[in-house]
C-alpha cells in the first residue's frame, strides 16, 4: 500500500510537469493551431538563464524571474520575426520551423554552456513524499491553469485572441490587431514554458534534457484536449500517474509504451481529447 | 579507372551486374561466405612525422553528456605526448569523430575514418550497441581495433575478432569482486540491485549471482533514455535492501541518491567504477548540498561512505603519482573544464596506447602493433594486471576496491584482486604500477 | 575524395530528366507506370556510373541516400499528398529494420527479395493498424499520437529483450557481391547498387500511386475533406491507404539500411531521426519526387559537409561539435523563410532564370 502511495505521489510529481508543458501548447494552439516544437527550446533557454543568474545572485528566485522573463521574450521575438512569416504558409512549415529553432537553441546552448549535465535546483526542498518541491509544481500549474481559463473566458483580451487565432480575418473586421494577439499568445506560452522548464529540469540539465518531457508534454495536451487548459492538466496527470504505476508495478521500459497506450485509448474513443466539446469541430 | 575501362568492357560490367542482381535475389541474404584474413603488413596512416589514428565518440546528442570527457582526456595526453617528441620521432594525430551514439552513424564515421582519413588504428571506439556495428568491419579490414571503451564482453574475442582488444575491465568481472566484498563485509544484510537495462546490467549481475543468492530481496532496472528513477528507489526501499549495488552511470548513480535522500532511504551504495566517478558526481550533487553543513566540501552528504570498485588512477588521490600527472597535463592541454574520473578513462587509455605504439619500434606496420600488445608486459598506470595476449583481450583483469570519505578523501578497502569472466575464483595479486617517469610511452 | 563525388551525384541524377525530355512528346505519352519504370531504369543506370568510379565510403552513403530517400518518399505521400503530419515516420524504419534482421538471422536461407517482401508485408500490416487508429485524428492531435509512437516503439526492444537484443539490438551479416564479381564490385558497392534497384522500383511505384486516381483522391482528402466525402470519396478508406503505403515505403527503407550497415538497435530509431526525416521533407520541397532526393542528400551530407567547414575554423570544442547543429537549424528556417517550396522551389527559380536568361 505504502508503494502505491509512493507511485502516486510521483506520479502526480511529474505529471504537474508534463501538465506545464501541455498549458502552454494549448495556448501556443489556442494562439497559432501550431504544434510548437520551440517549446522545449524556449524552456532550455530559460533554465540556463536561471542557472547562469541564480549564482551570480545568490538568489534562486531572481534567477527564476529572470528565466520567464528571457523565456517570454524569447516567446515573443521568434514569434514576430521568424514563426509568422513562415507559419503563414502553411502549418507544416511552421512546425518545422519550430523545430530549425529547437535545433538552434540546443546547439546555441551546448556552445555557450557545453554538452554536460549541471546540477539544477529546485525552488524548494526536494525531501519528502510529497516534497515541497512537489507541492509548489502542482500548486503553481493549477493556479496558471485557473488564469489561463479566466482569460480565455472572462476577458476581451483572451476572447480577441482567440478570434485573432480562429478567424484571422474576421477578427482583423472587427478591429483586433491579430498580429499582436499572436505575439501576445506566443510570450504568455513561452512564460508557461520556462516555469515549466523550471518544474523539469531539476536535477540535471542538459542541452536534451527536455526532448523526452516535451513528448510527454504534447502526450497530455492531446489526452487532455486542446481546446481547453483543465483538459491538459487532466492529461498531463493521467500520462504521470499511468506511467509511474506501470513502471513500479510492471517495469521502467514500458513506461514509454503505457503513453503510447493511454494515447491510442483514449483518442479512439474521444479523437479531439478528454475535455474537447463534440460539436465544436468543423471539418 | 574511368579512363581506362573502354566502352565495351563496361558494357559487359553492367550486363553482368544486372545478372548477378537478379542471382542475388535468389540466394540466399544470410548466407555469408567466409573471406581469408587480411594483409597487416602495411603502415597505413604512418608518415615518417606523424601516425593517424581515429575514434568515434559521441560528442553531441543525449549521450554526449556523459561520455565527451573521455576523448578530451585522450586529446590531452596525445597533446603531451607530441609536445615531448612524440613517438619515435612521429607526432600522433587523434581524430575524434561525433557518432551521437547512433550506430547509423558510427558506421559511417568509421568508414570515413578508415577509408577517407586512413587511419592506422581505431583507438577507444566508444560504447557497446555503436562499436559492436563495426567491430566486423575493423578486423575485416584488418583495421587494429584497440581498447573499445565499453566493458561488453564481447570485445574479448581473439578467435573472431583478433585485432579487438579490450580495456575496461569487463562488468562480469567486476561484480564478482562486488559480491564477494559484500557477502564477507556485510553478512547477512539484504541486498537490493540497481542496473542499467542493457548489458551493463546483465553482465554485472551474472558476476553478483556468483556471491550473492538469497540475500538478494530486489533487482531494479532503468532505462538510459527515461531519467527517472521514483519507481524503483521506491521499491528498494520497500523492499528493505540495506545494501544497494548500482551498476550504472554516474547520472543515475546521482540521480538514485537524490531519490533515496528525498525519501528518508539511506542504504549502503556499492557503485561500479563506470559510475563510481565522484568528482562527476560531486559536480552534478554540489547543488544539492548547498546551504547545508556539509556545504564545504560538495555533495558530501550524498557520497560519504559510497564504495567504489575501480580499476584506474583516481583523480580524488593527488597523491598518486599518476594522477598527480594526469591532473597537470589536463591543466595544461586541457578544454579548461574540471578533470574527473571521465577525463582519467581516457587519459589512461591513451598513456597505454602510447605505451605500445613506443614498443612496436620505429618500423610501425600493423603487425608490428598487433605483435607489441601481444607481448607488452603492461605496469600501468592502470592499477590492476592488463591482458593482451595469448587469446585473453580482456584488458583490465580485475579491481580494488575504495570508499569515499568525509571531506573528499578515498581510503583503500582492499587492494587489487583479479578473476575471470566465469566461476573462477577471486585472487590477490601483489602489483605496482610504473611511475609516469619509469613508464616510457613518448620519445 | 567525398567531397568531389558528391558534387558529381546531383548531376548525375538529374541528367535522368534531361535524357527523358529530348523525346517529349513521345515520352508523356506511354502510360504513366511504364513510363516510371523508363524512368527508374536511367536512374539505376546513373547511380551505377557513379558507383564505378567511386570508393566504399561514398557507396555506403549513396545506399543511404537511396534508402533515406525512399523513407522521405513514403513521407511525402503521407503529408504531402494526404495532408497527414506524421512526427512518427522513424517507427516504420523501425519495423521494418527489425523484420530485416530478424529474418536474417534466423531463416538466413530466404533470398534477399523475398526478406523484402516480407518486410513491406509487415510494414503494411504496421500501416493498416496505425492508419486505422489514426484516420480520424486531426492536426495535431495526430502528430501527438505518431510523435509518441516514435518514442514507444522502442520500448518494446527492451520488454523482449530475448527476441530484440535490447539496447544492443540485433546484429547480423548480410551476403555481399557474389562470387563471379569479386575483385570488380566491392561489397558496399555492390549493396548500394542491390538498395537502389529496390529504391527505383519502389519510387516508381510510388510516383505511379501519386499521379494515378488514388493519388488525385489523396490531394482532394487533403484540400477538403468534406468536399472530398460529397463527391464520393471514401475519406477514411483513402486516408488508411496513405498512411499504408508511407509505412511499406518507410518498412522497405529500414529493411534496406539494415542490409547494409547489417545492425539494428534501438538508437537507430530515435525520435531525432522521424523529425530529421519530416524536416528534410519540406527542406528538400514537398511538392515534388526531386524532394525527397534532395531530402535525402541533405540528411547524409549535410551534416558532414558542416561539420567539415567547421572544423577549418580553430574554434573551442563545445562550439565545433555543436555549430553543425545550429547551422542546419538556421539552413532550415532561412530556405522556409525565403523558399517556402524547399531546395526544390529553389532549383526551379534557378533554372526559370537560367532559361529567361537562354
Amino acid at each position: 500500500m505504502d508503494h502505491f502511495v509512493d507511485l502516486t505521489l510521483s506520479g502526480l510529481a511529474s505529471g504537474a510537469v508534463y501538465a506545464a508543458l501541455a498549458l502552454s501548447l494549448v495556448i501556443i494552439y489556442q494562439a497559432t493551431r501550431l504544434v510548437n516544437f520551440a517549446q522545449p527550446a524556449i524552456a532550455l533557454i530559460a533554465v540556463y538563464t536561471a542557472a547562469t543568474v541564480a549564482p551570480l545572485t545568490g538568489s534562486y528566485w531572481v534567477g527564476f524571474v529572470a528565466a520567464l522573463t528571457v523565456g517570454a521574450a524569447a516567446g515573443a521575438l521568434v514569434e514576430r520575426f521568424v514563426v509568422r512569416p513562415i507559419a503563414r504558409v502553411s502549418q507544416l512549415n511552421g512546425i518545422i520551423v519550430t523545430l530549425g529553432l529547437l535545433l538552434v537553441a540546443q546547439g546555441g546552448v551546448g556552445m555557450i554552456w557545453g554538452n554536460e549535465q549541471h546540477g539544477f535546483s529546485y525552488a524548494f526542498d526536494f525531501v519528502g513524499r510529497p516534497s515541497p518541491a512537489d507541492v509548489f509544481a502542482l500548486v503553481s500549474v493549477a493556479v496558471v491553469a485557473a488564469l489561463l481559463f479566466c482569460l480565455y473566458r472572462f476577458t476581451p483580451l483572451g476572447l480577441r485572441m482567440r478570434a485573432a487565432a480562429f478567424r484571422p480575418e474576421a477578427a482583423r473586421l472587427s478591429g483586433v490587431k491579430v498580429g499582436l494577439m499572436l505575439t501576445t499568445g506566443w510570450a504568455i506560452s513561452a512564460l508557461i514554458a520556462s516555469l515549466a522548464g523550471m518544474l523539469a529540469g531539476p536535477p540535471f540539465i542538459s542541452p536534451n534534457v527536455f526532448d523526452i518531457v516535451f513528448v510527454y508534454g504534447i502526450t497530455a495536451a492531446v489526452v487532455g484536449g486542446l481546446d481547453n487548459p483543465f483538459g491538459a492538466i487532466i492529461g498531463g496527470l493521467l500520462v504521470g500517474l499511468g506511467m509511474s504505476y506501470v513502471s513500479g508495478y510492471a517495469g521502467p521500459e514500458l513506461a514509454t509504451l503505457t503513453a503510447l497506450a493511454l494515447v491510442v485509448l483514449v483518442l479512439s474513443v474521444r479523437p479531439d481529447g478528454i475535455l474537447s466539446r463534440p460539436t465544436a469541430r468543423k471539418v | 579507372m574511368r579512363t581506362t575501362m573502354n566502352t565495351a568492357r563496361r558494357g559487359a560490367l553492367a550486363a553482368s551486374l544486372a545478372l548477378a542482381l537478379a542471382a542475388t535475389a535468389c540466394t540466399g541474404a544470410g548466407e555469408v561466405t567466409d573471406s581469408e584474413g587480411p594483409d597487416l603488413s602495411v603502415s597505413t596512416g604512418v608518415t615518417d612525422d606523424a601516425i593517424v589514428i581515429g575514434t568515434h565518440q559521441p560528442l553531441t546528442g543525449p549521450a554526449a553528456a556523459g561520455y565527451m570527457s573521455i576523448s578530451r582526456g585522450a586529446a590531452a595526453v596525445f597533446e603531451h605526448v607530441n609536445e615531448q617528441g612524440g613517438i619515435h620521432g612521429r607526432q600522433i594525430d587523434y581524430r575524434v569523430e561525433d557518432d551521437g551514439y547512433d550506430p547509423a552513424r558510427t558506421i559511417d564515421v568509421t568508414r570515413q575514418l578508415v577509408i577517407e582519413d586512413e587511419i592506422f588504428a581505431m583507438f577507444g571506439g566508444l560504447g557497446t550497441p555503436t562499436h559492436g556495428g563495426v567491430v566486423d568491419y575493423l578486423n575485416d579490414e584488418g583495421v587494429p581495433d584497440v581498447f573499445p571503451a565499453s566493458g561488453a564482453l564481447s570485445w574479448n574475442n581473439a578467435e573472431e575478432h583478433p585485432l579487438t582488444y579490450g580495456w575496461q575491465v569487463d562488468y562480469t568481472k567486476e561484480a564478482k569482486i562486488q559480491g564477494e566484498y559484500i557477502v564477507e563485509n556485510f553478512p547477512g544484510q539484504n541486498v537490493g540491485y540497481l542496473f542499467q537495462n542493457d548489458d551493463v546490467g546483465e553482465d554485472s549481475q551474472e558476476g553478483l549471482d556468483q556471491y550473492l543468492t538469497d540475500e538478494v530481496v530486489t533487482r531494479q532496472h532503468y532505462e538510459s533514455e527515461v531519467p527517472d528513477l521514483s519507481a524503483q528507489v521506491a521499491e528498494l526501499k520497500r523492499s528493505d535492501a540495506e545494501v544497494v549495488v548500482c551498476s550504472c552511470i554516474p547520472a543515475f548513480v546521482a540521480l538514485a541518491m537524490l531519490e533515496a535522500a528525498s525519501s528518508g532511504y539511506e542504504p549502503q551504495w556499492v557503485v561500479s567504477s563506470i559510475g563510481g566517478d565522484t568528482a562527476t558526481l560531486q559536480g552534478l550533487l554540489a547543488t544539492f548540498t548547498e546551504g547545508t553543513d556539509a556545504e564545504e566540501v560538495p555533495a558530501d552528504a550524498f557520497l560519504d561512505e559510497l564504495i567504489i570498485t575501480s580499476y584506474m588512477p583516481r583523480v580524488e588521490d593527488p597523491d598518486d603519482e599518476w594522477a598527480a600527472y594526469f591532473i597537470d597535463i589536463y591543466e595544461e592541454y586541457g578544454e579548461g573544464d574540471p578533470i574527473t574520473n571521465t577525463h582519467i578513462y581516457g587519459m589512461t587509455q591513451a598513456v597505454m596506447f602510447a605505451q605500445v605504439l613506443m614498443s612496436a619500434g620505429p618500423d610501425l606496420t600493423r603487425q608490428a602493433l598487433i605483435d607489441a600488445l601481444e607481448e607488452q608486459e603492461w605496469q600501468g598506470p592502470g592499477a590492476v594486471p592488463f591482458s593482451s595476449s595469448g587469446g585473453d583481450h580482456g584488458g583490465h583483469q580485475g579491481a580494488y576496491i575504495v570508499q569515499y570519505q568525509e571531506g573528499g578523501n578515498m581510503e583503500v578497502l582492499q587492494e587489487a584482486r583479479v578473476t575471470d569472466r566465469d566461476g573462477g575464483p577471486i585472487e590477490e595479486v601483489d602489483f605496482t604500477p610504473l611511475s609516469p617517469e619509469e613508464l616510457v610511452f613518448h620519445d | 575524395m567525398s567531397t568531389s563525388a558528391t558534387e558529381r551525384e546531383p548531376r548525375a541524377a538529374e541528367s535522368a530528366p534531361d535524357r527523358g525530355r529530348t523525346p517529349r512528346r513521345g515520352w508523356s505519352d506511354l502510360p504513366s507506370p511504364l513510363r516510371h519504370l523508363l524512368f527508374a531504369a536511367l536512374a539505376l543506370a546513373a547511380v551505377t556510373g557513379l558507383l564505378l568510379v567511386t570508393g566504399d565510403l561514398t557507396a555506403l552513403r549513396m545506399a543511404a541516400v537511396g534508402y533515406t530517400m525512399l523513407a522521405v518518399a513514403g513521407l511525402q505521400l503521407l503529408t504531402g499528398g494526404s495532408g497527414q503530419v506524421s512526427l512518427g515516420h522513424g517507427a516504420f524504419m523501425m519495423i521494418g529494420a527489425y523484420t530485416m534482421a530478424l529474418l536474417v538471422l534466423n531463416l538466413p536461407m530466404l533470398p534477399l527479395a523475398v526478406n523484402l517482401v516480407l518486410v513491406v508485408a509487415v510494414a503494411v500490416v504496421a500501416g493498416i493498424a496505425v492508419g486505422a487508429a489514426t484516420a480520424r485524428l486531426h492536426g495535431p492531435y495526430l502528430a501527438g499520437a505518431t510523435l509518441i509512437l516514435a518514442v514507444g516503439l522502442p520500448g518494446l526492444t527492451h520488454r523482449y529483450h530475448e527476441v530484440f537484443g535490447g539496447s544492443n539490438g540485433l546484429t547480423v551479416h548480410t551476403a555481399g557481391a557474389p562470387p563471379f564479381l569479386q575483385g570488380l564490385v566491392s561489397d558496399s558497392e555492390w549493396k548500394a547498387l542491390v538498395v537502389w534497384t529496390a529504391v527505383v522500383l519502389a519510387l516508381a511505384v510510388l510516383a505511379t500511386i501519386s499521379t494515378g486516381r488514388l493519388g488525385r483522391r489523396m490531394r482532394t482528402v487533403r484540400d477538403d475533406e468534406t468536399a472530398a466525402a460529397m463527391s464520393g470519396i471514401p475519406v477514411g478508406g483513402t486516408k488508411v491507404t496513405a498512411f499504408v503505403i508511407a509505412s511499406a515505403a518507410g518498412g522497405l527503407a529500414g529493411g534496406l539500411q539494415v542490409y547494409v550497415l547489417g545492425t539494428a538497435t534501438p538508437s537507430m530509431f530515435t525520435l531525432a531521426l522521424s523529425l530529421t526525416l519530416l524536416a528534410a521533407l519540406v527542406l528538400g520541397g514537398i511538392g515534388s519526387m526531386w524532394g525527397a532526393l534532395w531530402a535525402a542528400l541533405a540528411v547524409v551530407y549535410l551534416e558532414i559537409w558542416l561539420s567539415d567547414a567547421v572544423r577549418a575554423f580553430d574554434l573551442s570544442k563545445d562550439v565545433e561539435n555543436n555549430l553543425p547543429i545550429v547551422l542546419f537549424g538556421v539552413l532550415l528556417i532561412l530556405v522556409l523563410r525565403f523558399q517556402p517550396l524547399g531546395l526544390h522551389g529553389i532549383l526551379q527559380r534557378l533554372r526559370a532564370l537560367l532559361r529567361r536568361a537562354r
